[in-house]
C-alpha cells in the first residue's frame, strides 16, 4: 500500500501552495485527481510552470511526462503568464456567422499582438474561446472575466483602448 | 428523509409562496447575468422594500426563460406579464405595473403571446425560468424528487427500465441510441462496481441547452442521474462539466450539497439501503472529451484520447467497471417519464424520435434562445415562426445542426419534421441541439472552413485519418476561399471526405467531413464561383484578390 501523506514539499514557500495542498489531500492524493489539481493551480497562480507541474507529478507519485502531456493537451491550460487584463474573443459558430472574425481582427489591430499574445508591457492577453454558450447573445466576448453579448467593433476597441490608455497614463505618472 | 418529509417540505413551500399577490421572477441565467441582470434583482428588491411591499411581492431568481436576446428578462409569476432588456433604473415601473396594473413603458414590455412561447412544449424546460435554481425546496415543491422516492420504494431496477423503454427515449447527446437498452446493457453488465456519467461536456461551438439546463434546474439532472444508478445498481455518479460553463458548476455544486444535507443523495436515501453519490469533474477545454471513452480517460486523470470500441463502456468504462453514461437533457428527461409514465412521454413526437427536443436558436434569426418542442415539428416552423424569421430582411440560406459532426440544410428541405432519422437523411444529425442559422451573408465554403479549422484543432492526435485528413482538408478549403484552387482539389477533396469518415478512430473523425460534405452536395455553385471565377458569392472571401497578389 503506498502512503497518502505528502511526500514532498511544495517549490517555494508562497502560502497559495496550501490551497493546492489541500484539494490533493482531500482527493487523498490519488492519481486520478490531477486534473482538478491542475486546475487549482492554474486558478490559484493564473498559469503553470515547470515547477508547479514537476510538484504535482511528485505529490500524486504520476510521472512528469504524463503532467506535462495532460496539461498540454488540454486548451484550458496555459504555461504562459496572462496579462493584467485579459480579453476572450469567443469563436463558436454562433458568434462566427455573426462576424467574430472582425471583432478579432479589430482587436489584433488595436492592441498589435495576436491571439494568444500578450503585449509587451504585459498588459493585456487576447485570448480565443471555442464556445461561451452566450450563443443568444452573439458575438460575445470577455473582459476580465465578464461576459459581454452583443459586441460590435466600436464597442471592442473602446474597450481595448480603455486598457492601453490606462497603463500608459500609469507609465505617465511613474515618469 | 422519507416520502413524507419529502412531501411536507412541498408544502410548506408552497404555503410560503401562497403568502405572495406578486412574485417577480428575474433571470439570473448566465445570459441574462452579463447583461445585468443581477443588478436589476437587486433593484427590485430595494424598490420593494422601499414601498413597504415586503408581505406581497416576492423577488425571485429564476433559471432560463428562453429569449436570451431580449434579456434581461422578468415577468410575473403566470408570465402574462413579461418585461425585455430590463436596467435596474425599471425596477420602479416593473412594479407599478405588476402590483399596481400601471402600464410600463412599451419599450419594456414583452408580448408574452409571441409564438416564441406560445409553440413550445416544455418538459425537461418545465421548472427553466420558474423556480429558483439554488433552492431545493423550489425543486420538491415542483414535484422534485418525487420520482426518485417512487423508483427507490416501489419498483425494482427492470420495472424502471422498462418504463424507459416503453417511453422511447433516444439518448440527447447526438448519436440518438436508445436510452432503455443502454441501461439494460449496464445493469446486465457483470461487476461489483458499477458507475453513472452524466456527460455535461457541452463542446458543439454554437448550442448551450446543457448549460442552460444546468444553471436553471440541476436537481432534475441529479435526481435523473440517481435513478439511473438505481437502476443499473450504480452507486457512484460523475458528472463531466465543460470549464467554461463556471456558473453551472457551481449551481451543480450547491445542488449536490442541497440534496446530500437532506438525504436525498448520499447513503440510505429515502431511509432505504440505495446509497448514491455525485460528483462534479471539470472538463478542460477538449472538444474530444465529449466522445464518451475519451471523456472516461479525461475522468481518470489522463489525456482524452478515445479508444476503439468495443468493448462499450456499458461492459467497460471508468476503471474498467461497466459505466453508464447519458447526456444531460437525456437525465433530465428521466424524473418527468418516471412520474408521468413511459407510454405518456410515447405519445409525444414521431414514431422513431419520441418526446420533445430542446435547441439553442441561434445565428441570423430574429429570436436568439432557448427553446423546447415536441420532436417532427419542421425546420420552418421552428425558424420562421418560433424564431421570428430572418432579421434585416435578409433571406434564409441554411441551418447547420449538429454542429462540427453535423451538416448545412438547406432551403428545400425546410418542411421535413425534426427528427433523428430525417435529419439523417438529408446528411446532417440531430446533434445535441445547436441550431445555427444563416442568411445571404454567409459564405458556405467558408462555413465548411471553419468546421473544419474546428476539427483540426480539436483532432486529438491519436489516429492518422483524423489528425493528417483534417489538416489536409483544411488546406484544400482555405485554398479555395483564398482563390488558390483548382478543379483538381474539389475531387481530391471529395476523396478525403470519404477516407476520413471511413478510417478514424472516433466519431470526431467520422463526423469531421459531414458540414464539408453537405455544403458540396448543397452549394456546390458557391465552390465553383470561388475556383473558376475568383469569386465569392456572399463576399465574405476575397478570392480574386489573394489570386491577383498570387500573379503579381
Ligand atoms: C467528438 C464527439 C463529441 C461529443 N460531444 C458530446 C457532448 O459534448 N455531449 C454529449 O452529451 N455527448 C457528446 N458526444 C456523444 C457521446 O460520445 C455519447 O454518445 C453520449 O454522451 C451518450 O449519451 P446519450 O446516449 O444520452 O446521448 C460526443 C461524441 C463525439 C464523437
Amino acid at each position: 500500500m503506498l502512503p497518502t501523506s505528502k511526500v514532498v514539499s511544495p517549490p517555494s514557500d508562497d502560502k497559495r501552495w496550501k490551497i493546492v495542498d489541500g484539494l490533493m489531500r482531500r482527493h487523498g492524493h490519488e492519481p486520478c485527481a490531477l486534473i482538478e489539481v491542475l486546475h487549482k493551480v492554474q486558478e490559484t497562480f493564473g498559469f503553470l510552470t515547470e515547477e508547479s507541474l514537476s510538484y504535482v507529478a511528485a505529490s500524486l507519485r504520476v510521472p512528469y511526462s504524463k503532467v506535462f502531456g495532460v496539461a498540454t493537451f488540454y486548451h484550458f491550460f496555459t504555461m504562459k503568464p496572462p496579462g493584467k487584463h485579459t480579453c476572450v474573443v469567443c469563436t463558436g459558430t454562433a458568434c462566427y456567422i455573426k462576424g467574430a472574425p472582425t471583432l478579432l481582427n479589430a482587436v489584433q489591430e488595436v492592441a498589435g499582438i495576436k491571439q494568444g499574445e500578450t503585449t509587451k508591457d504585459g498588459n493585456l492577453s487576447l485570448l480565443t474561446a471555442r464556445c461561451l454558450g452566450s450563443c443568444g447573445l452573439a458575438p460575445a466576448a470577455v473582459f476580465d472575466g465578464q461576459v459581454s453579448g452583443k459586441m460590435t467593433t466600436e464597442k471592442v476597441k473602446e474597450r481595448i483602448h480603455m486598457y492601453l490608455d490606462s497603463e500608459a497614463m500609469a507609465m505617465e505618472a511613474r515618469k | 428523509m422519507n416520502q413524507d418529509d419529502l412531501a411536507n417540505i412541498a408544502v410548506q413551500t408552497k404555503q410560503n409562496d401562497s403568502r405572495y399577490d406578486h412574485v417577480i421572477k428575474v433571470c439570473v441565467a448566465a445570459g441574462c447575468l452579463s447583461a445585468n441582470s443581477e443588478q436589476v434583482k437587486t433593484q427590485l428588491e430595494s424598490e420593494v422594500k422601499q414601498r413597504g411591499l415586503e408581505g406581497c411581492c416576492k423577488v425571485k431568481g429564476v433559471g432560463c426563460m428562453g429569449l436570451c436576446a431580449a434579456g434581461p428578462l422578468v415577468a410575473n409569476e403566470g408570465n402574462e406579464k413579461m418585461f425585455q432588456s430590463v436596467t435596474p433604473a425599471d425596477a420602479a415601473a416593473i412594479i407599478d405595473d405588476v402590483v399596481d396594473h400601471k402600464p410600463a413603458p412599451s419599450a419594456i414590455v414583452m408580448d408574452s403571446n409571441l409564438d416564441f412561447f406560445k409553440r413550445q412544449k416544455k418538459i425537461v424546460l418545465e421548472n427553466s425560468g420558474e423556480i429558483d435554481p439554488e433552492r431545493i425546496e423550489d425543486y420538491i415543491a415542483a414535484d422534485g424528487y418525487e420520482a426518485l422516492f417512487h423508483v427507490i420504494t416501489m419498483l425494482n431496477p427492470a420495472e424502471v427500465i422498462e418504463q424507459i423503454t416503453k417511453s422511447g427515449l433516444r439518448g440527447r447527446g447526438g448519436a440518438g441510441f436508445p436510452t432503455g437498452l443502454k441501461w439494460i446493457t449496464v445493469a446486465k453488465a457483470s461487476g461489483n462496481r458499477k458507475y453513472v456519467i452524466c456527460n455535461a461536456d457541452e463542446g458543439d461551438p454554437g448550442a448551450f441547452m446543457d448549460r442552460s439546463v444546468l444553471e436553471s434546474d440541476p436537481h432534475r439532472v441529479l435526481e435523473g442521474m440517481a435513478i439511473a444508478g438505481y437502476a443499473v445498481g450504480a452507486e457512484k455518479g460523475f458528472i463531466y462539466c465543460r470549464a467554461e460553463y463556471p456558473l453551472a458548476v457551481k449551481r451543480l455544486r450547491v445542488a449536490i450539497r442541497e440534496a446530500e444535507n437532506i438525504g436525498l443523495l448520499g447513503l440510505n436515501i429515502g431511509d432505504t439501503h440505495f446509497d448514491f453519490k455525485v460528483e462534479v469533474r471539470l472538463g478542460a477545454g477538449a472538444f474530444v472529451c465529449g466522445e464518451e471513452t475519451a471523456l472516461i480517460a479525461s475522468i481518470e486523470g489522463g489525456r482524452g484520447t478515445p479508444r476503439p470500441r468495443p468493448p462499450f463502456p456499458a461492459q467497460q468504462g471508468l476503471w474498467g467497471d461497466p459505466t453508464l453514461i447519458n447526456n444531460v437533457e437525456t437525465f433530465a428527461n428521466i424524473p418527468p417519464i418516471i412520474r408521468r409514465g413511459g407510454e405518456w412521454f410515447a405519445s409525444i413526437g414521431t414514431e422513431k424520435s419520441k418526446g420533445t427536443k430542446v435547441f439553442a436558436l441561434a445565428g441570423r434569426v430574429k429570436n436568439t434562445g432557448l427553446i423546447e418542442v415536441p420532436m417532427g415539428v419542421t425546420l420552418r416552423e421552428i425558424i420562421f415562426k418560433l424564431g421570428g424569421g430572418i432579421p434585416d430582411g435578409r433571406r434564409f440560406k441554411a441551418v447547420q445542426s449538429g454542429g462540427p459532426s453535423g451538416g448545412c440544410v438547406p432551403e428545400q428541405y425546410l418542411d421535413i419534421p425534426v427528427d433523428y432519422d430525417s435529419l439523417a437523411s438529408v446528411g446532417s444529425i440531430m446533434g445535441s441541439g445547436g441550431m445555427i442559422v444563416m442568411d445571404d451573408t454567409s459564405c458556405m465554403v467558408d462555413v465548411a472552413r471553419f468546421f473544419m479549422d474546428f476539427c483540426m484543432s480539436e483532432s486529438c492526435g491519436k489516429c492518422v485519418p483524423c489528425r493528417v485528413g483534417t489538416t489536409q482538408m483544411h488546406n484544400i478549403l482555405d485554398r479555395i476561399t483564398k482563390g488558390k484552387a483548382g478543379p483538381k482539389d474539389l475531387e481530391l477533396l471529395q476523396r478525403l471526405t470519404g477516407m476520413v469518415k471511413a478510417a478514424s478512430l472516433c466519431g470526431l473523425g467520422q463526423t469531421a467531413p459531414n458540414p464539408t460534405l453537405t455544403t458540396l452536395r448543397y452549394f456546390m455553385d458557391e465552390y465553383r464561383a470561388h475556383i473558376e471565377e475568383g469569386r465569392c458569392p456572399a463576399g465574405v472571401c476575397h478570392p480574386a484578390k489573394a489570386e491577383a497578389e498570387v500573379s503579381a
